[in-house]
């Protein structure tokens, strides 16, 4: 398993069809479709760590959409008042030589996920006090403050929006399928490891039962503010390549309603799935968009998709209250098993 | 000697298989009373277990759960605690544990004052427990469980875990084997991969025992492990306890009900009634206390007021 040798084999193949894709797809898909795939991408980060919070250490958090939109602003503003300098660059449009380009654009990401991740510290603390709605009340107030605290920033545009942040391909040659799916391919894997590591173990420990857990050496304060800190790491880095690829950003983007397609998201797939919450994010994204043809058909056009949502929501909880896979993987699933094993005789139990 | 009562003033320096010892820890100096300064040159650093628990208690407002409570552990000793309902046993456990902390009295362990802290630290110090209602991971595998038992001997961190260092894959791989032989003793090693809430109740609470002792400690605190198992079934699980307390060389600390399984097994027996200790001595002495008597069964009205109830 630990060979590194195949390791960076994965790794070289995987990097190589990105760029293999990033160059093409954009050409072989119209715009709008291309745009729901890069939506695709970003909500497999965002459901994938929120998971991290609400299915994996099972605090449950409603308010990540406050982390993905502080995540964007700061990487913006970064980009858009010091990425120019940062490139030493006369504005000619196409990407900077060497990879000044690539290091500015991680730099924008890592850091907006950073300013993120200190929020999702503050977040953290009270979850050390308070369980179950409680927290979940605290986290829906914070992500409104945050929305309402950018609201009222001028430098970013204010209720007006902000408007000019940089492109992707600003920055680099490759573009934004690349950078989006690298980075949820990033999210995906960190989290794995983490949860099928002694760490990840101990967050569904207090998931499962924070006495037994603290009875067992698990120092639970300890966990649960790692999970919100890991958690809004990823979807303040979500939110900075949102804002990258859309080029525009405004408060109005990061409403209760877009974390509560994230809670959607996790609870479809199954709290506690990694996998699932991927297969999640990509159904879910792909029905908003099917069903953006409804509001066609309905009385003075009213867009039902909330409503459907919801309903959706209700009849999972009646019928599979533990979401498409449980706290399952994709290749815990019966069939997959029987493959896995049958390739990998006496393996232990880890692809990754 | 065997036949005269054990009265409140006999608590903490009773009868019990070591009583020069303990009389000499119990009036010794407050701090460091065990640990190093005490171990004569040239014995082994670890020191099994050192309990002292002296007098403490607990008030829940108006009530005096545990009054006074005092208790020596050493070595690997096998120490039951018995009472009727309500007595306040498990409250001790949770004071012991951390989850509660003592109104007054203080805890020392191996030496080290264990007062205000958390249940983690307790653990890590080496006082490893089970519950008395099952408190397991119950939507984790019987494997996982035992594992996350081991999470204080954890020593790779975060970033190792997502690296996949040379240190996790080791580190990993000695913690399954351990969790494995260790689910072996018990007899679950079939059943690591099945989900712990799925399992019969029984062995529910030997997973429990198995989960405890996979934290390596020094002293075990057992919270009714032969609940609601039959006296055959208490009887084969109480042989696995001892087997453990001689193989791992630790002290064990016994909440138990069944009377069969207590006199068998126990060299030790404090009985608790009303948060105070009523007696204390061998399971022979304990048998034929007449306080002990009279707070199992009722006794006459002269039998009670003469103990001081």
């Amino acid at each position: 398993m630990a060979r590194p040798g195949r390791r960076l084999v994965v790794a070289g193949a995987v990097l190589a069809a990105l760029i293999l894709l990033d160059a093409n797809l954009p050409h072989l898909l119209d715009p709008y479709h291309f745009q729901i795939l890069i939506y695709i991408g970003i909500n497999i980060i965002f459901a994938v760590s929120l998971n991290l919070i609400n299915g994996i250490t099972g605090q449950f958090s409603i308010g990540h959409a406050g982390f993905m939109a502080i995540g964007a602003y700061v990487s913006a503003y970064i980009t858009y008042y010091f990425g120019p300098g940062l490139l030493s660059a006369e504005k000619t449009g196409g990407p900077p030589p060497g990879l000044a380009g690539e290091a500015t654009l991680l730099l924008a990401l890592v850091a907006g996920g950073l300013a993120a991740a200190g929020a999702g510290y503050i977040v953290g603390l009270p979850s050390l006090r308070l369980k179950g709605d409680y927290l979940a009340i605290v986290t829906l107030g914070f992500g409104e403050i945050i929305r309402v605290f950018i609201l009222n920033i001028d430098s970013v545009g204010g209720a007006r929006g902000f408007s000019g942040v940089p492109p992707l391909q600003t920055f680099s040659p490759l573009r934004s399928l690349f950078w989006v799916f690298l980075v949820a391919i990033v999210t995906v894997l960190v989290s794995i490891r983490l949860v099928s590591s002694a760490h990840g173990r101990a967050m569904m420990a207090v998931r499962e039962d924070e006495i037994a857990a603290e009875a067992m050496g698990v120092n639970s304060t300890r966990y649960k503010v790692s999970a919100f800190v890991i958690g809004a790491f990823f979807a303040g880095v979500s939110g900075g390549l949102f804002g990258h690829f859309l080029q525009y950003l405004n408060p109005a983007m990061f409403t209760f309603v877009q974390s509560f397609e994230a809670v959607i998201m996790v609870v479809l797939g199954g709290m506690g799935s990694i996998s699932g919450s991927v297969l999640a994010a990509v159904i879910m994204t792909i029905l908003k968009e099917v069903l953006r043809e409804v509001k066609n058909y309905t009385p003075y056009g009213i867009d039902p998709r909330m409503v459907l949502f919801s309903l959706l929501l209700i009849v999972l909880m009646l019928t599979r209250p533990t979401g498409l896979l449980g706290s399952r993987e994709v290749w815990d699933v019966a069939p997959l098993r029987n493959l896995r094993r049958r390739a990998r005789p006496g393996a232990g139990g880890d692809v990754w | 000697m065997a036949d005269s009562p054990n009265d409140a003033a006999a608590v903490g320096s009773g009868p019990s298989t070591r009583p020069a010892a303990e009389v000499s820890r119990s009036k010794g100096e407050p701090v460091h009373f065990a640990g190093e300064a005490a171990r004569p040159a040239g014995k082994p650093a670890r020191l099994a277990g050192e309990l002292e628990l002296r007098k403490i208690s607990i008030r829940f407002g108006g009530l005096l759960a545990v009054s006074d409570f005092s208790l020596t552990i050493r070595g690997n000793e096998l120490v039951g605690l018995i009472g009727p309902n309500g007595a306040g046993k498990t409250t001790i456990f949770n004071m012991l544990t951390g989850v509660y902390r003592p109104t007054s009295g203080q805890i020392f362990f191996c030496g080290r004052p264990l007062g205000g802290r958390k249940p983690y630290k307790v653990c890590q110090l080496g006082i490893a427990r089970t519950f008395q209602n099952i408190r397991l991971f119950k939507n984790l595998s019987v494997l996982d469980n035992v594992r996350i038992g081991a999470h204080k001997t954890v020593t790779y961190g975060a970033l190792s875990a997502v690296l996949r260092s040379s240190a996790f894959e080791r580190m990993e791989r000695e913690i399954e084997e351990r969790s494995r032989s260790l689910l072996g003793i018990f007899g679950l090693e079939r059943r690591a991969g099945e989900i712990a809430g799925s399992l019969p109740y029984g062995d529910q609470r030997r997973l429990e025992i198995c989960r405890a002792l996979a934290s390596e400690p020094s002293l075990l605190l057992l919270d009714e492990p032969a609940a609601g198992m039959n006296t055959s079934e208490a009887l084969g699980l109480m042989a696995t306890i001892r087997r453990i307390r001689d193989e791992f060389r630790i002290a064990i600390l016994l909440i138990e009900h069944n009377m069969e399984v207590v006199m068998t097994i126990c060299e030790r027996i404090l009985v608790l009634n009303y948060g105070r200790t009523i007696a204390e001595g061998t399971p022979e002495q304990i048998q034929r206390d007449p306080v002990v008597i009279a707070a199992y069964l009722g006794e006459p009205e002269e039998a009670v007021v003469e103990a001081g109830l």
